[in-house]
């Protein structure tokens, strides 16, 4: 993106040629060249946002702006309206549509590109993540995949209807009764209907398969699309020669089967994994940096070693350095995974992606931003990606077995005929038939009905699966990696006990109620009465002050609140004191709470024989002290996220099947890493958008019911197979022999569909047993 | 037979114009956001 220069002194609109201070245009008096600037500049100052979209702007033909941005956290009808009437509130606003499925929000605007910047601050403002669509080259790709398939199926399934329609005729009465005229009419009109939407339909499958022979190499589209082709030229030249059967509804048939199932899995598939770049966006945004003395914001790709940038409180530290002027707390939770901030003051090195929480900072920077610990994890990230793409589908398998077997039968029947010294069209009829029968509908049909439904039924127990084979490799897993905080742990600090009364108890809820630190945080939660407003100070490191009455009350660190007996000892950061005037008065204590179901959910995976390990960026005692709780066989704490990820691939050289379930930055490349991935919801969207499967709620359980479903799932989906043999060793004898009408071609190819989609619904009944 | 002759392209207009419908719909967005159409449902406040 190009970079903005957005000025945050006062000192600059000295200068001698006046420039504006948003788009860097020329303008004739003042700071800004005109009002959309400047309100633009001020929207952007107050939410201190890093991006801006106007660049992305397109203008449309009419003079309108459109912009097309990807909105994060849209759950239901409310969000639509919300955002949508936020919008159309403005005059200058013509068009505003929100699209709850791709998650996108567009919307066109009459006057300056600039004034887009307005529109989408009012929307962050209402609390919405707006960010930059990534990559919307790869996503239509998808999309216009998707559409097309549609359209194949819409057409061929016209066809095959009209097709059958007069196929049923030309099968229920013998052409003695009929007519030589009739028949021979309706072989030519079904040659109409049939020979385009061969054409039309049948181009996923042809271009695939050219695609594939180029490379010299085959899959299930060569088989196919020889199969449908043969199927074609034969019908036309038996209806040439006024022969008695004509293969079109055959063909047809065969590629809407085919289509449904090629479409199902498009669905399945879903979204492309995507994490590496999203990641990079965390440094795609711009520093304040000190140049000259002057702040100027320049784009945090551009900061290199020895710069000076000012961090506001809330904004994301753009480098790896140390702190120089200021005090403050720094969460570290995207890069270590603790859930408490640390207390940070000069000379404390900091971590770029960290989010500076309290107080405004300045941050000497020590790498550039491509050598930055977050960089390095991209790298990592895109590294274990490419390794896991490696994976090849059951059903591809397959595909590459059936291939020679069927041409050779085909070729054989071919042979064989000539040899018994019939004439050839017969010889090639017969081995054509062998290819339209044991065309792969049962195989076409056989994952992706048994993928949709299981994908169904894990939705509506909150579970989404984000890639297409995350089923079929979760169910060959026989380790399982969790991280602690967060995914055995619910990820924030609940009050559990301490000694207070409920008097203290509202007092340290109305000086919570102004802090976001998280124990504050969990302090104001668990108040359930009204607060009192107070004049709250907060002191980095230390906690929170107010003057209540007279008396000054704090709360805060043990040692601070006045607690001079114990100050020798090192505060224990999970629990907070509540002092008045210095003398303590009451004690809070807080608890990572591990998930109620944990202990269940180890005990059930132990039982089928799964390896559990536990990996923790937190210290020794307090993984230990989990693992314990929760039966964990093996433990390593105090881990980076290099470290994990070598935990991981140390785990596959040794042949295991890995399941890594995790939930922050830390765990992203680990993820990436293991054989199969999960996280919960609460996750960094970073980390979901990493993972395979993501599940919600506060409940374990997801981990352990999403494995049975894939257990169960990829059983059916081998009986499948089992079944398309099964139905193979009895059509192709028939097919050899040339027993196989068009009639007998068309039942059997709809019941072997109908017996594999029928056998994948047993994984309702069997999800409805207790 | 001769009933066939019109029987046949009738059949065939009407398949015809239901494809015609459906790829319509499909171009025109009807499909676009199929989650979102099940929200809006709800909402209720039509301005005019």
């Amino acid at each position: 993106m190009e970079a903005k220069t957005v000025s945050i002194s006062e000192t600059d609109c000295c200068s001698a040629e006046l420039t504006c201070k948003h788009c860097g245009g020329n303008c004739e008096s003042g700071d800004y060249c005109c009002s959309g600037c400047e309100a633009a500049s001020k929207a952007i100052d107050v939410m201190s946002m890093t991006t801006s979209f106007s660049s992305l702007a397109q203008h449309l033909e009419n003079g309108e702006f459109q912009l097309e941005l990807a909105v994060e956290g849209i759950h239901c009808a409310a969000c639509i309206r919300l955002i949508e009437n936020a919008l159309s509130a403005n005059d200058e606003v013509t068009y505003v549509r929100v699209n709850m499925t791709t998650e996108r929000l567009s919307f066109q605007w009459r006057g300056d590109a600039i004034q887009g910047d307005v529109l989408a601050a009012q929307v962050t403002k209402l609390g919405y993540k707006l960010h930059a669509p990534n990559d919307g080259r790869a996503d239509e790709r998808v999309e216009n995949h998707e559409k097309l398939l549609l359209k194949a199926i819409a057409v061929s399934g016209f066809a095959a209807g009209n097709l059958m329609l007069l196929s049923i005729g030309l099968w229920s009465t013998s052409s003695e009764t009929m007519g030589f005229a009739t028949r021979e009419l309706l072989h030519w009109v079904s040659a109409l209907i049939a020979l385009p939407t061969i054409v039309y339909a049948g181009r996923p499958f042809f271009q695939s398969a050219i695609a594939v022979l180029k490379q010299g190499k085959t899959n299930m589209d060569v088989p196919i699309s020889i199969a449908v082709i043969l199927a074609s030229l034969m019908s036309i030249s038996e209806a040439m020669r006024q022969g008695e059967h004509v293969y079109f509804d055959s063909a047809v048939m065969l590629l809407f089967f085919l289509l449904i199932g090629r479409y199902l899995d498009a669905r399945a598939k879903g979204k492309a994994r995507d994490s590496a770049s999203r990641l990079l966006s965390k440094l795609a945004g711009t520093a304040a940096v000190y140049i000259d003395g002057v702040l100027k914001r320049i784009p945090i790709k551009e900061l290199t070693g020895g710069m000076t940038v000012l961090v506001a409180a809330g904004e994301s530290i753009p480098a790896d350095g140390h702190i120089t002027k200021g005090e403050t707390d720094i969460d570290l939770s995207l890069i270590s995974g603790e859930t408490l901030p640390q207390h940070a003051a000069i000379g404390t090195q900091t971590l770029a992606g960290t989010l500076n929480i309290t107080a405004p900072i300045e941050v000497h920077v020590e790498k550039a931003s491509n050598e930055s610990l977050l960089s390095k994890i991209v790298r990592m990230m895109e590294v274990a990606e490419q390794g896991a793409a490696r994976y090849v589908r059951l059903a591809d398998k397959a595909a590459s077995l059936y291939t020679p077997v069927v041409h050779l039968f085909g070729a054989l029947t071919f042979i064989g005929w000539l040899a018994l010294g019939v004439e050839w069209q017969v010889a090639l009829l017969n081995a054509v038939t062998v290819l339209i029968i044991t065309c792969p509908c049962a195989l076409g049909l056989a994952v992706p009905v048994v993928q949709v439904l299981a994908s169904g039924e894990l939705l509506k127990n909150g579970i989404l699966l984000r890639s297409g084979d995350a089923l079929e490799r979760l169910a060959c897993v026989d380790t399982i990696v969790f991280d602690k905080t967060g995914t055995l742990t619910v990820g924030k600090p609940l009050l559990v006990s301490g000694e207070y009364t409920s008097e203290h108890k509202q007092l340290a809820a109305s000086l919570a109620s102004n802090s976001q630190h998280p124990l504050s945080k969990a302090i104001y939660a668990s108040w359930e009465g009204t607060v009192e407003k107070l004049d709250v100070q907060e002191l980095p490191g230390k906690g929170l002050q107010a003057n209540v009455d007279g008396k000054l009350v704090r709360l805060g660190s043990k040692a601070w609140c006045g607690d001079k007996e114990h100050e020798s000892t090192s505060d224990n950061i999970l629990e907070l004191w509540l002092s008045i005037d210095d003398k303590p008065q009451a004690c809070f204590e807080f608890s990572d709470a591990i998930r109620s179901d944990a202990k269940k959910v180890l005990a059930s995976l132990h039982q089928l024989g799964i390896e559990t390990h536990l990996l923790s960026g937190d210290r020794t005692e307090i993984a230990n002290q989990v693992a314990l709780t929760l039966n964990i066989q093996h433990v390593s704490a105090e881990t980076s996220p290099i470290d994990k990820c070598a935990y991981i691939e140390k785990l596959k050289e040794h042949g295991h099947n890995v399941l890594m379930v995790g939930d922050g930055l830390n765990d992203a490349p680990a993820l990436a890493a293991a054989h199969v991935s999960m996280s919960p919801s609460s996750a960094l969207d970073i980390t979901q958008n990493t993972a395979d499967i993501v599940f919600q709620g506060e409940q374990l359980e997801p981990v352990f019911g999403t494995l049975l479903t894939a257990r169960q799932s990829n059983k059916l989906v081998k009986q499948n197979f089992g079944l398309a043999v099964v139905y193979n060793i009895f059509a192709i004898p028939l097919a050899v022999m040339g027993f196989v009408t068009p009639m007998i071609a068309a039942v059997a190819m709809s019941g072997s569909s109908l017996v594999v989609i029928a056998n994948a619904f047993r994984l309702r009944l069997q999800k409805a047993r207790p | 037979m001769s009933v066939l002759l019109y029987l046949i392209p009738i059949a065939l207009m009407l398949g015809v114009l239901g494809l015609g419908a459906f790829l319509w719909a499909m171009k025109n967005g009807q499909y676009d956001d199929l989650d979102g159409a099940a929200h809006r449902i709800l909402l209720d406040d039509d301005e005019d």
